[in-house]
């Protein structure tokens, strides 16, 4: 099965093929739903057989590479369309094709009736297909095929609704800005890429990791390597200062967001991280910077979130936050407790956004909070499996939340410094409380609708059982990672099976062991009680006292406004690059530079021979005598010239 | 050398094609144009039958045909092809029945005349990129123009006239240049030659020794009629004005084939002639080149006119293919010589459609339009891919050429500076704006104007003649390797004739 690997990239590029070319022709929903998750499925089950290969071989032979023709080869660049199984890149192939079917099986019953359905469905494939060639890729060039191809993706289905207003815009606009902004990324990520090349000779992951551990290179390549690299992974992981397009992305369906804006494509940075762990490791400023820049990211975003009365913009808001965290762990060189957090957070994010998707569906398209209240009885599957995701988020044992991010605080505390972990947690408390506003405010309470003209109902089996299925993976996903505190000798069982791949990293930053089990007890017992007395708050506030909210946002209205506009980010990005820019290249740039300047001296230069010609023409009189008398001068003169010379 | 036909009938197909056409009768449009078809297929047929026949391993020059022509001058009638000109040659063959095709429902007067100056503009375009002959080459640059100059002229716009006056002078007046330094060479090379010549072959041996102040200005000389025909930042402003005013098919065959010359020119001529001053001039050129992408990116960002961006846009792609050629680097010449066909085909595409719908609504500017997806799904879906090619997307082929470009360029020992690639990438972060929000414009959004409700899809017509674009856009994307394999020696050959002589000027 292992060296089946690339039927994962093909099956979902064939659904795509499909029900891009012909869907328009077959029409029927069920057919078309049947394709689009079929494939993913299939990719899926090829995937977890490869698993079990893997499993079963001894640890150090457990890396394949499947290599199925050249690409790109000239000079000396030699790069293959060749996909590399190993510990790391099969973990993200099942999160990707397994939540990656159940929302494409959810989208069935949530696009239902939609004229694009088709197109829907033939999007996502060719989404899974760009996203399996970046996790599974064996170089740097097809990781980033696959990187682009994802931004593609998120471009389409941003927009997939093109003729829709999206807030002050429209949903062109967001889908514009996702792949404008991806790409300043990208374009990190492509120095990366060169300067890669140049000091290692090469673009395959084993051959550049080898002489990474191996050559003497100075650190101050390595810095430059990591932050181009880095640069990429802010853009596609919405990390500050790039993060400004997630938020907006929430204009595409909901089950996009779910599956792009949470659980896969954004992760896509955790991942070129760890999988670059040895270069990283090797460039300890730039790794301080992604501490930095995840934890910053971490906490500003869950202070907008906690403000926010849209469901899918806390929700946003609280992606970026939790991939703050996943970066925070990268920067503090744990690795595996990023990837393991990317894990986790796939189930409950992607739970969380589908069953907002629910909500709104049942409400008919609302999506403002303040407008729903008491759906608990209307929609009782989705509140369950939406209080678990929640409970997961908030870092409650023994949901898989907790295992993840007390793994990540744990290792920012000791390797970061006990800033670090109060930061962490801060946020972690925020996160428990918005997460549990919006539970509150949603579900619980009286309506704060028109009973009347609304009437909420639960969504088919279709949408509620890919819901059950999360809430079961986020309820038993974090028991793979009980840390070694609890499992004594079998150890992190998440941690040995990554440890092969993050091993030449870890020797390389060395500082590990020096904490006690007992201080990692106390800090988890604080960070759990902190979560559930931010829970209790939350409830307390939304259920019993919602003037309270009210009051205090009047109280510190100047801080509330602040964060309801989200820091004015967007204002200012618009202000000092986008307005320059475009106002710059029309009147400086052409009408200027390029008419007046540049064409003007073309033209000029045409009208000055044209004048001289029309002044020397009035010397063609065709009057014989004038003719004469020029002749006449013109022999004096030479005569002259002559005479003077002798 | 064995002397054969093969590459010269490349010339005399479409010539005699040409010359048979003037004999049609009036009015006989539609046998004009199926003959125009037929002809330029044959062609086609034969730049095949040439590639099949080609040897990719070798950097020579092959299946040349030689023999005298002008005695007193030693002038010879000589031709022939490396890798680089049989992708150039495939890629005119490939893009003229294309063009003729696409032309049948928009030329509606004087079609003879239109396909006579079509075909002899495809024997111009051929002659300049199989001449190994620097009389000869000559020639069939300058005659190339005139053709041009008609096409505008006669089937464009309505500052027609003022596009094609302008077109012809400002190329005209980079190639009077070129001229009196092919003759200086050949006098100066006759010396230790012992007999003038034109022969490239033979030059490309004296050129490297020519001074170092003399090689400089025949360099210039040279490359200033290159740089006018690419064009380069700041010679660029002739070319959206003929676009503009060019009809449809002029502009594919402009953007796809003309512009080509230029930096073919530069790789062909410029650089093995004059090495030493290749290198002396390269950082200024990679600057002037850098600038261009940016520059032409910007500006084509905020036009209003959809033919006018893609024009500008060629600017900016242009600017990538002259940054590969004076990086030096075995990858970055591939890159631009894979480039070369990449902008034809990409930006072939965008003209080919932005022609379709003006011939339905009669107006370019984005302003006009607006949520075209749904009434016009294939045409938006065609639209997509070929600004997608356009923008690099990888997996497409716009991707292949400009990674290698910038990865040439980027560990370059000539130019030495990572300034150039830093800021020739940004180009690739301002492709995706102006073209994606060109694309948004024109095709999302909700319907604006009232008359677009009635616009209608794409004819097969229009398919078949987008689709064998799009075909060789995910070819080149998916396995470049056809392409590379083809140029990889000959690349490879012109980048070490020009750093052999460079290791006192490198330090």
């Amino acid at each position: 099965m292992t060296q089946l690997i690339y039927l994962t990239v093909l099956l979902p590029l064939i659904g795509f093929l499909i029900n891009g070319l012909l869907g328009s022709k077959i029409k029927n929903e069920k057919i078309i739903g049947a394709i689009g998750s079929g494939v993913i499925g299939l990719s899926f089950l090829i995937a977890l057989f490869s698993l079990f290969e893997l499993l079963a071989l001894p640890e150090d032979k457990r890396q394949v590479i499947v290599n199925l023709f050249t690409w790109l080869k000239t000079g000396g660049l030699d790069v293959s369309i060749a996909y590399q199984v190993d510990q790391l890149s099969i973990t993200m192939a099942l999160i990707v094709t397994g939540v990656g079917f159940l929302i494409h099986i959810y989208s069935i019953g949530y696009m239902h009736g939609d004229k694009g359905f088709w197109r829907f469905f033939a999007y996502l494939n060719l989404f899974i297909f760009a996203m399996m060639n970046l996790v599974l890729a064996d170089n740097f060039v097809l990781l980033f095929l696959g990187w682009e191809g994802v931004g593609l993706c998120s471009y389409l289905l941003i927009g997939f609704w093109y003729d829709r207003k999206f807030e002050k815009s429209t949903t062109s606009d967001a889908a514009k800005k996702a792949f404008v902004v991806n790409r300043i990324g990208d374009f990190g990520f492509l120095l990366g890429m060169f300067l890669i090349f140049m000091t290692f000779g090469s673009l395959n992951f084993t051959e550049v990791f080898a002489r990474a551990s191996g050559l003497n290179v100075p650190t101050y390549v390595f810095n430059f390597i990591a932050l181009f690299l880095f640069i990429g992974a802010t853009g596609k992981s919405a990390q500050i200062p790039l993060f400004v397009w997630l938020p907006d992305a929430m204009a595409g369906p909901t089950p996009v967001s779910a599956l792009i804006h949470a659980a896969t494509m954004v992760t896509a940075g955790v991942y070129m991280v760890a999988r670059c762990s040895i270069i990283f490791a090797s460039a300890p400023a730039i790794m301080t910077l992604i501490a930095v820049v995840g934890l910053l990211t971490a906490f500003f975003a869950a202070t907008i979130g906690l403000v926010q009365n849209d469901i899918k913009k806390v929700l946003a808001y609280s992606t970026v936050s939790q991939l703050g965290y996943m970066f925070l762990a990268l920067g503090v060189g744990a690795f595996g407790a990023g990837i393991f957090h990317v894990m986790t957070h796939a189930f409950f994010k992607a739970l969380l956004f589908l069953g907002a998707g629910s909500v709104i569906h049942g409400m008919h398209e609302e999506q403002n909070i303040q407008k729903y209240g008491g759906l608990k009885k209307y929609m009782p599957t989705t509140y369950k499996t939406f209080l678990v995701a929640s409970i997961a988020i908030a870092g409650i044992p023994p949901f898989a939340g907790f295992f993840s991010k007390d793994e990540i605080l744990w290792y920012s505390y000791a390797n970061g410094g006990l800033i670090f972990w109060l930061i962490g947690v801060a946020t972690a408390l925020m996160t428990a409380f918005y997460m549990f506003r919006l539970l509150t405010l949603t579900f619980d309470g009286t309506p704060r609708f028109d009973t009347h003209h609304k009437h909420p109902h639960e969504s088919p089996a279709v949408m509620t059982i890919p819901l059950i299925a999360l809430a079961v993976l986020s309820i038993v996903g974090g028991f793979i990672g009980i840390p070694e505190v609890f499992s004594g000798s079998h150890g992190n069982l998440f941690h040995g099976w990554l440890a092969p791949i993050f091993k030449k990293a870890e020797i390389k930053l060395a500082h590990y062991g020096s904490h006690s089990h007992t201080t990692e007890l106390v800090l988890m017992t604080i960070s759990v009680i902190g979560a559930a007395s931010a829970i209790w708050f939350a409830r307390k506030i939304y259920l019993k006292n919602p003037q309270f909210a009210v009051n205090t946002a009047k109280k510190f209205k100047g801080l509330y406004k602040v964060l309801f506009n989200k820091y004015y980010v967007d204002e200012v990005y618009d202000f000092t690059v986008v307005k320059p820019i475009l106002k710059g290249s029309e009147s400086l740039l052409w009408k200027f530079t390029d008419v007046k300047i540049i064409d003007g001296t073309v033209n000029g230069l045409a009208s000055i021979v044209e004048k001289t010609a029309s002044y020397i023409r009035k010397i063609q009189t065709g009057v014989t005598q004038f003719y004469a008398v020029i002749m006449t001068l013109g022999i004096a003169v030479a005569l002259f010239w002559i005479i003077l010379s002798l | 050398m064995d002397n054969t036909l093969l590459t010269s009938y490349l010339l005399i197909v479409p010539l005699f094609g040409a010359l048979f056409l003037i004999f049609f009768p009036k009015k006989s449009d539609t046998a004009v144009k199926y003959f125009g078809l037929l002809i330029s297929l044959v062609t086609f047929l034969v730049s095949l039958n040439l590639y099949l026949e080609f040897d990719q391993t070798s950097s020579e020059f092959q299946l040349v045909d030689k023999f005298m022509w002008i005695e007193n001058l030693n002038i010879s009638y000589f031709v022939g092809v490396d890798g680089i000109s049989m992708l150039l040659v495939l890629l005119t063959t490939f893009l003229t029945p294309l063009t003729l095709f696409s032309t049948w429902g928009s030329i509606k007067h004087k079609v003879k005349e239109f396909t006579f100056f079509m075909l002899i503009l495809e024997v111009g375009m051929l002659g300049v990129f199989v001449s190994l002959d620097l009389f000869l080459f000559y020639i069939f640059w300058e005659a190339m123009l005139i053709p041009m100059y008609f096409i505008i002229g006669i089937w464009g716009g309505k500052r027609r006239i003022y596009a094609s006056v302008k077109f012809f002078i400002y190329t005209m007046a980079g190639s009077l240049l070129m001229l009196v330094a092919i003759i200086w060479l050949a006098v100066y090379a006759s010396e230790p030659l012992g007999v003038f010549t034109t022969n490239l072959l033979e030059l490309y041996k004296v050129g490297p020794t020519v001074p170092q102040t003399i090689q400089n200005y025949m360099f210039l000389a040279f490359a200033l009629s290159f740089a006018i025909k690419v064009p380069l930042f700041p010679l660029h402003t002739w070319l959206p004005d003929a676009h503009v005013e060019a009809p449809t098919a002029g502009s594919v065959i402009l953007a796809g084939v003309l512009l080509k010359m230029g930096t073919y020119g530069l790789l062909r001529f410029c650089l093995p002639l004059f090495p030493q001053a290749s290198i002396n001039f390269a950082p200024l050129f990679s600057i002037l080149a850098v600038v261009g992408i940016i520059y032409g990116a910007l500006v084509a960002m905020v036009q209003t006119d959809m033919k006018k961006l893609v024009a500008y846009s060629s600017v900016s792609h242009l600017g990538f293919v002259v940054l590969g050629i004076f990086a030096l680097t075995t990858e970055s010449m591939q890159g631009a010589v894979i480039q070369m066909v990449n902008h034809g085909l990409s930006t072939g595409a965008l003209f080919l459609l932005v022609g379709f719908i003006y011939e339905r609504t009669h107006t370019r500017e984005i302003a006009d339009y607006g949520g075209i997806a749904k009434i016009v799904p294939v045409y938006s879906a065609a639209l997509l891919i070929a600004s997608l090619s356009s923008i690099g997307l990888p997996g497409l082929n716009g991707f292949v050429g400009e990674f290698l470009i910038l990865l040439g360029s980027f560990k370059s020992q000539v130019l030495n500076s990572w300034v150039y690639t830093i800021f020739a990438a940004s180009g690739v972060i301002f492709a995706a704006v102006y073209m994606l929000w060109m694309y948004q414009r024109v095709v999302f959004g909700e319907v604006k104007h009232d008359r677009l409700h009635s616009l209608k899809d794409m004819t097969a017509s229009e398919i078949a003649i987008i689709i064998p674009i799009f075909i060789f856009i995910v070819w080149i994307g998916v396995y470049p390797s056809t392409f590379l394999g083809l140029t990889e020696s000959a690349s490879e050959a012109i980048v070490k004739q020009v750093l052999s002589f460079s290791t006192n000027v490198i330090k």
